[in-house]
């Protein structure tokens, strides 16, 4: 632990990654601190300072109701976390588990998992969340549930292969020998193996889910207002572009740092855990 | 018969059985919504009987497999259903709004390959030093910001502040070209006017490079990684040994057995390309598939919905089996290879 940690600073790519996720999990979670306007995160209108631009007390300028940008950032970095990890909570355990399965039983159970993770993998994941939150009504539940419904079948794939190498491993066939359980095989014997690679992959995604929520919601398919989105701010500013370049910049920029962040990070422990691309 | 053309075979039957599966997946999907479409589609001041007459001619009082049999029946004959939102058939619909959006992408899956290669092999051949790890940045920035994000930023900075590109739309409005295919950059070629061709392709270039940007990144960061594991192979040191220049070493020899995991994740991020398209086409007003398919969406237009679904997947999938194709081709392990 403290090695991986020493490793991580010493490089300086990894170390801004270190740093960005940081800046991104320490505002998320400290908001109701660091937003000078905290109330803004609501459907509050402020008309006196409407559509400022960036300068003091609006770090970001204000929007067309007269909310701080800034503030309304913060707290919108706390929904696209929390939903990133309510995704992956979901998405991992599903993918993991059915990957493992296909993976080491093989024969018809391979056959029928691995065409139905194919049939998920070959609907764009944009195109596949956007349908089903039409279909579904918009809320922050609907969308969680969306975005999981389009990322599970990747670790299904990753774990596929993980544990269509392992299984032929001497340790594997030495516990089978001893007559351990498929069970345990599986999941004591293999399931270990492919953790470096399942949470590397899992870092990458914290970015991209946000990435995935923010394309939703700029579409008008995801978080509804008035609650706090990144892609959402982009769209109704895009409106107001060039005049008013703040509402649309500072949010864009925002998902940039985060998903830029764990990016970085996700690179680094592929390298310091040995996963191959 | 000849191994490529078996392999092509087995990829069509493969990629027919997860079409069948996307049907079946998005027919689900259409059919749990709460709510009743006929009354959605009728609005809420239809009379009881209107929406009973709507849900007879849509069969949506039928057990759902007589339902998808319906579908699939209609399906074989190419009719995806009227869209009620436009009340015209879902295939012409699609037939109207598609070509724009084809058109965006496959120039911005030329600029994947064109861009992301070359960077890919230059960052290879001088890794550790400053072009790689200038390039590795830069491609890490382009996967790390959703396309809507370039798309915004290109527009302000070369639309808006140097106003060197259009801000929107596919063409000027004072050319009037005769739709052949759709394609703008052929049907100009073909009308023979050279000055309304210029015009579309410079429309192209902000939102096919803001589209491609993620993929550039994604591509050049595979050739990297692939060509630094090449670079330890036996046959790298003795192209050394022999003396031949770098040069050589990492475009012929470096970087033709890279080419292959580098095609196939393209063919996959092809899907990327055809999701984040209704992305870029909102920001540059692009009248591609984007806007029907949001509309129909927000107004839960199943017959749209599915259609345009269905019509997406399969692109994906032609897509990669022409990915495939081109593998085949390339490798002579597989070109080669006899019957056995």
């Amino acid at each position: 632990m403290k090695r991986t940690a020493a490793i991580l600073i010493a490089n300086p790519l990894s170390a801004l990654g270190v740093a960005l996720v940081a800046l991104v999990v320490l505002s998320a979670v400290f908001a109701d601190f660091i937003a000078p306007f905290p109330e803004h995160r609501g459907a509050v209108v402020d008309f006196a300072n409407f559509n400022k631009a960036p300068g003091w007390p609006y770090l970001f300028g204000t929007d067309l109701v007269g909310r701080d940008l800034f503030s309304r950032v913060i707290y919108a970095y706390r929904i696209s976390l929390m939903l990133g990890i309510v995704v992956l909570a979901i998405a991992v355990p599903i993918g993991v588990t059915i990957g493992l399965v296909a993976g080491y039983f093989g024969g018809w159970t391979e056959a029928v998992l691995m065409r139905i993770t194919d049939v998920f993998l070959s609907i764009p994941p944009l195109v596949l969340a956007m349908s089903m939150m039409g279909l579904l009504e918009p809320t922050l539940t609907n969308g969680m549930l969306a975005v999981t419904a389009m990322w599970w079948p990747w670790y299904t794939r990753l774990v596929y292969n993980l544990t269509r190498g392992e299984k032929e491993e001497g340790y594997v066939l030495a516990a089978e020998v001893i007559g351990a359980s498929r069970l345990h095989v599986v999941f004591r014997e293999i399931l270990p193996n492919c953790v470096p690679a399942v949470l590397t992959k899992m870092t990458l995604d914290l970015g991209f889910v946000i990435l995935i929520a923010s394309s939703l919601s700029f579409l008008g398919l995801g978080v509804q207002p008035p609650t706090p989105d990144l892609g959402s701010m982009v769209a109704d500013g895009a409106k107001y572009l060039p005049d008013s370049w703040w509402l649309t910049v500072f949010p864009g920029m925002a998902i940039l740092i985060a998903v830029f962040g764990f990016n970085l990070l996700g690179d680094a422990l592929r390298e310091i855990l040995g996963v191959d691309q | 018969m000849s191994p490529v053309v078996r392999l092509i075979l087995k990829r069509l039957g493969i990629s027919l059985i997860v079409l069948v599966g996307v049907s079946m997946l998005i027919f689900a999907i259409a059919r749990v919504i709460p709510g009743d479409p006929a009354r959605i589609a009728l609005g809420p001041n239809a009379s009881a009987e209107q929406v009973e007459a709507l849900r007879e001619r849509l069969h949506l009082d039928e057990p759902l497999p007589l339902q998808y049999a319906y579908f699939i029946a209609d399906l074989a004959q190419g009719d995806l259903g009227v869209s009620l939102y436009t009340n015209r058939p879902v295939t012409t619909d699609i037939a109207q709004f598609l070509p724009a959006t084809l058109e965006l992408i496959i120039v911005a899956g030329l600029m994947m390959i064109m861009i992301g290669l070359p960077l890919g092999v230059l960052s290879a051949r001088y890794r550790g030093a400053w072009p790689d790890n200038a390039i590795r940045i830069v491609a890490m920035l382009g996967v790390s910001a959703p396309s809507f994000v370039w798309a915004v930023i290109l527009m302000l900075i070369f639309a808006f502040f140097l106003p060197l590109f259009p801000i929107a739309g596919r063409i000027a409005d004072s050319f009037s070209v005769p739709s052949v295919t759709g394609f703008l950059l052929i049907d100009t070629l073909l009308a023979g006017d050279i000055r309304a061709f210029g015009n579309a392709a410079w429309h192209l270039v902000l939102p096919a490079f803001a589209l491609a940007l993620s993929g550039i990144g994604q591509a050049a960061r595979l050739t990297r990684a692939n060509m630094v594991e090449t670079y330890d192979r036996p046959f790298i040191e003795m192209a050394r040994s022999y003396g031949f220049p770098e040069r050589r070493i990492a475009n012929r020899y470096a970087f033709r057995p890279s080419l292959i995991p580098s095609l196939t994740i393209i063919g996959l991020d092809f899907a990327a390309l055809l999701g984040n398209a209704f992305l870029v086409e909102a920001v540059f007003a692009w009248p591609g598939l984007s806007r029907y398919g949001v509309a129909v969406i927000l107004r839960k237009d199943l017959n749209a919905i599915v259609g345009t679904v269905l019509i997406i997947s399969a692109m994906f999938l032609i897509v990669n089996i022409v990915v495939d194709l081109l593998i085949a081709l390339i490798n002579p392990r597989i070109r080669l290879s006899q019957r056995s």
